[in-house]
């Protein structure tokens, strides 16, 4: 099978990796690049919990192909922390009680991070859509949503 | 003393007894555990990397039964990347004992053979054939498709009462009318006879459809076989790792408990699902010792819906005798339970005892009697899912109450008042063999109830009526068994296994805690619930203490996490261990203080003399001296640690009530569901936040199951929904906002006093939706409706069709 060479920058740190056409973004940067914060729970775009950011932009890994990405900024829940320490959101997912197993938590998060990124007061119906895409089968959703909506709330528009 | 004494002077004596100033337990203390779940630092099995790891793929069946004539493998095995592949006979010559043991037996219980991969017939969809390694997952996948198998396809049947009535291939020789086991609970006679003495008697036939648990994370394993020692080390997605290393040592693979090191790291929920001793994990154990290379596996999406167990799947009719003023005078259930094709390990218990054991529900029945029919089917086998048999049984009851009530023109909420086991018959035994701990139930139901204002919803639903508007109101009342015990009484009913929990508590010299948990945490959150017990007991914070779980060579002992068992089994064990720490440090104290024990008072993790309270040692302080061990009691051995084991009396009694409000659009069918109010009794509440979590989690569950779940199979004995886009996990935007409450009354039977609540909350959901819709749909003369409640069903009820 032939094979790429691609180079992409994850949270800010450029690699240069080679892949198979048919490598998926989601294997590139679990397998490849030890990246193990996005999961895999379904390798059909369905559950969410493989969310990453491309050039800004939310995606589900597992549908995008390796060599797709090539040249561009990826960005994986390891990397929104500030310097180690917990966003604001990620303080809330805490103290709401937003997450259990936790297996949807990096792409909840990514999820919900570009989400706040453009609509700062958002209503809880809102929030209720824009993670539609993220299934979780252990919270219910609601905490999550708590955690969304006291978000926005702390930050007040400065995410 | 009146039984409501006796009743309160024990609950009183099951609270912590810790000295409670550290003010742990009963606070919404938030999880340790979540940092590195929220940061991507989180190690799940497949985040492990193992240098050399070879991947496993298997070639399972597309055939829901056929014979296998001839199973090719050249052609895999001459892929490049391609290490070895193995068929079912290789596993047969390699000598080992090759079964997946099931775990509980019953009365004339047919249990045919269960092997690693099946040689000579397939017998659902899914079932595993072939096992490829190669050097990387992509290539082992790719070589599935290079195996040629012939087969001589079967007639299948995947419907339980089909596979007993109709005239089909069995699914097993063994058993030629597919009955694996006839099981029957209760007085026959006794019932029969309340039957023809009742006024009324109303009855409903009900299909409670397979689900699939779906937890986020797939099953998955990573195993090491190391030669030079002959140990294997098993990364695993397990809830019971110390369950799942008994049934691979001598059932499976014939290594000694010993010789098998299971770790469970984190796992990505269960919901039963990764309990069970399933072919696959055993495979790449297996794997593992032929090669002398670490194997992992990873189930894909599609596999977890083909081969995790399922659960429900029953066929039943009910009916339930009533006098006209609303006495329950009995209960007849009979029921067919689909077992799929092979037994899994607890998919014989979860249909028998779990499920016929709660039918009297939250009621006084004079008379009860149940019979089930386990069938073998060409399907995915079956097995507890979240509220495993007694989700089913409390289903049926309250359908039954809500048909009754229909049946007497009686209110819901009414007749079940007028039947409620009342606060001072405690400890109750129900006609279906179970001895009720403690409860109040009407205080639960009247609290669910006010938070609706019941009355008023009445007045409001009869008024939109007139308007063609179709509110319903639907109410679900539980009581379910948790932490299934004691070991022997296990034991007689059938168990291969204790029910009995193991934990140590041990202090280092430094003065911090470990807490060794024979359990297994799969998102419940037991690293800050059990360091908040033990930091009850021992006067200490919450992060003096350090949980650890999940690793049979760290923690000695332990059955597992499932049947919501872990506090009241697993906390209870640790609250006992701290206990017996605390005394041995109270005679160090007592000795260095040169004072009797009696004399020592114990607050803040201190032991003072009475009236001296400057003559004080800190119990961090005497753990130093413990380890120092140069001025211990004479006799007294250094150190301090305890060991426990833990098999309670009895199991604890969970109960509340829920209550939904919805509204039916007679246009589309479609529900909405205006409110949701859950009331749950766990008995003593260790973290509210975490109870609410589990509460929320449990509702999503039970209304999942209610409304959109349900695994279908086609005529060909294909699995039709296979796909995360087949299968209806409900999404944020399906699910409501849930109100919750709580009361509160401690279990007699547990030493901190809690009862448990990881399955309550998915067992009153279901019927509570059920019964809601039903009730939006009394004006076009719906009495039942099978779920899932579509709204495609919904709509045809109302035209008449169903
Ligand atoms: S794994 Fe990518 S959406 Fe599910
Ligand atoms: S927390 Fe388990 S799937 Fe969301």
């Amino acid at each position: 099978m032939s094979e790429h060479n691609i180079s992409i920058t994850v949270n800010g740190e450029q690699h240069e990796l080679t892949v198979e056409p048919r490598t998926l973004l989601v294997s590139a940067l679990r397998d490849e690049l030890g990246y193990t914060g996005a999961n895999v729970g379904c390798e059909t775009g369905r559950c969410g919990a493989c969310t990453v950011r491309v050039n800004s932009e939310t995606i589900k890994s597992c549908t995008r192909l390796a060599v797709q990405v090539d040249g561009s900024e990826v960005e994986t829940v390891e990397g929104i922390a500030d310097n180690g320490d917990l966003t604001t959101l990620q303080e809330q997912f805490q103290e709401q009680h937003g997450l259990q197993c936790g297996y949807c938590t990096p792409g909840m998060l990514m999820t919900a991070d570009t989400f706040l990124r453009e609509n700062d007061d958002p209503t809880r119906e809102e929030i209720r859509e824009a993670i539609e895409g993220n299934l979780c089968r252990c919270t219910g959703y609601q905490n999550i949503v708590d955690a969304i909506e006291a978000t926005a709330n702390q930050l007040g528009g400065q995410p | 003393m009146s039984d409501a004494d006796t009743n309160e002077a024990t609950a009183a004596a099951a609270e912590p007894d810790g000295d409670g100033s550290s003010g742990t337990f009963g606070s919404a203390i938030k999880r340790g555990e979540d940092v590195p779940l929220l940061t991507g630092d989180g190690e799940y099995t497949d985040d492990i990397f193992l240098r050399g790891t070879t991947h496993l793929a298997i070639r399972r069946s597309d055939h829901a039964h056929a014979r296998i004539e001839s199973i090719d493998t050249s052609d895999a095995e001459a892929m490049d990347g391609v290490i070895a592949v193995y068929t079912g006979e290789d596993v047969v010559e390699s000598g080992v004992p090759n079964t997946i043991p099931t775990a509980w037996d019953l009365p004339g219980l047919v249990q045919p053979q269960y092997r690693m991969l099946a040689t000579d017939k397939v017998r659902h969809e899914g079932t595993g054939i072939a096992a490829v390694i190669a050097e990387t997952p992509h290539v082992a996948h790719d070589a599935l498709e290079r195996i040629t198998v012939e087969y001589e396809p079967l007639e299948h049947v995947t419907d339980p009462v089909e596979a007993v009535e109709r005239d089909v291939p069995p699914v097993h020789d063994e058993a030629a009318d597919n009955v694996a086991f006839d099981f029957e609970l209760g007085d026959v006679d006794a019932t029969d006879e309340a039957f023809a003495d009742a006024d009324r008697v109303a009855s409903v036939d009900l299909r409670q459809p397979r689900i699939i648990p779906n937890a986020m994370e797939p099953r998955a394993a990573l195993a090491d076989w190391e030669d030079a020692t002959g140990k294997l080390r098993l990364w695993m997605t397990s809830q019971n790792p110390h369950l799942h290393r008994m049934l691979l040592s001598a059932g499976t693979l014939g290594l000694p408990e010993n010789k098998i090191q299971v770790i469970a790291p984190e796992v990505g929920g269960g919901f039963g699902s990764k309990i069970y001793h399933y072919p696959d994990e055993a495979v790449t154990a297996w794997c593992s010792m032929q090669l002398g290379r670490p194997v992992k596996w990873q189930a894909t999406r599609s596999e977890s819906y083909l081969t995790d167990c399922h659960g429900r799947d029953h066929v039943t009719t009910g009916e339930i005798a009533l006098d006209d003023d609303g006495t329950i005078r009995g209960v007849r259930v009979q029921t067919h339970a689909g077992l799929g094709a092979q037994l899994s390990q607890f998919g014989t218990a979860t249909p028998s005892y779990l499920y016929s054991t709660v039918l009297s529900g939250q009621y006084t029945i004079p008379a009860i009697h149940c019979r089930v029919i386990g069938a073998f089917t060409n399907t995915t086998p079956v097995d507890a899912y979240r509220g495993a048999g007694r989700a089913e049984g409390i289903y049926v009851i309250e359908r039954l109450v809500d048909v009754g009530a229909r049946e007497l023109g009686m209110d819901p909420a009414e007749l079940r008042r007028r039947n409620l086991v009342q606060p001072d018959e405690f400890p109750y035994e129900s006609a279906a063999a179970l001895v009720y701990d403690s409860g109040e139930y009407e205080r639960a139901m009247d609290l669910a109830l006010d938070h609706i204002d019941y009355d008023e919803l009445r007045e409001r639903q009869r008024e939109l009526r007139d308007e063609d508007r179709y509110l319903g109101i639907g109410i679900g009342n539980f009581v379910e068994s948790a932490g299934l015990s004691p070991s022997g009484l296990a034991g007689d009913l059938g168990a291969q296994a204790g029910g009995w929990e193991s934990s140590i508590v041990r202090f280092d010299s430094t003065g911090s805690v470990t807490v060794l948990a024979g359990t297994a945490d799969q998102g419940q959150g037991h690293r800050t619930t059990y360091a908040q017990i033990a930091a009850e007991e021992l006067g200490l914070s919450v992060d003096d203490i350090d949980v650890v779980e999940g690793d049979t060579d760290r923690i000695p002992q332990g059955m597992g996490t499932y049947g919501s068992r872990s506090a009241s089994i697993g906390g209870g064990s640790i609250a006992r261990g701290a206990r017996e720490v605390r005394e041995k440090a109270r005679r160090i104290a007592a000795h260095q203080l040169e004072t009797s024990v009696d004399d020592l008072e114990f607050e803040d993790g201190e032991f003072c003399i009475t009236g001296a309270p400057d003559r004080s040692l800190h119990i961090q302080t005497i753990a130093h001296e413990a380890y120092l061990g140069h001025d211990l009691p004479e006799g007294m051995d250094p150190g301090l640690e305890e060991t426990n084991f833990y098999d309670p009396e009895n199991f604890t009694y969970p109960f509340g009530t829920h209550v939904a409000v919805v509204e039916v659009d007679p246009e589309t069918g479609e529900i909405e569901i205006e409110r949701y109010v859950a009331v749950d009794d766990c008995g003593e509440i260790i973290n509210p936040m975490i109870v609410e979590g589990q509460v929320h989690g449990g509702i999503a569950q039970g209304i999942g199951a209610a409304l959109y779940e349900g695994a279908a199979y086609d005529d060909n004995g294909h699995l039709q929904t296979r796909r995360m886009d087949e299968y209806a996990v409900p999404h944020s935007t399906q699910l409501p906002e849930f109100e919750t409450d709580n009361t509160v009354t401690p279990s007699p039977h547990n030493p901190i006093g809690v009862k448990g609540v990881g399955e309550s909350a998915t067992i009153a959901a279901t019927p509570t939706m059920v019964s809601a819709v039903v009730d939006a749909l009394e004006p076009f003369g719906v009495d039942h409706l099978d779920m899932p409640l579509t709204p495609e069903s919904v709509w045809r009820a109302m035209e008449g069709d169903r």
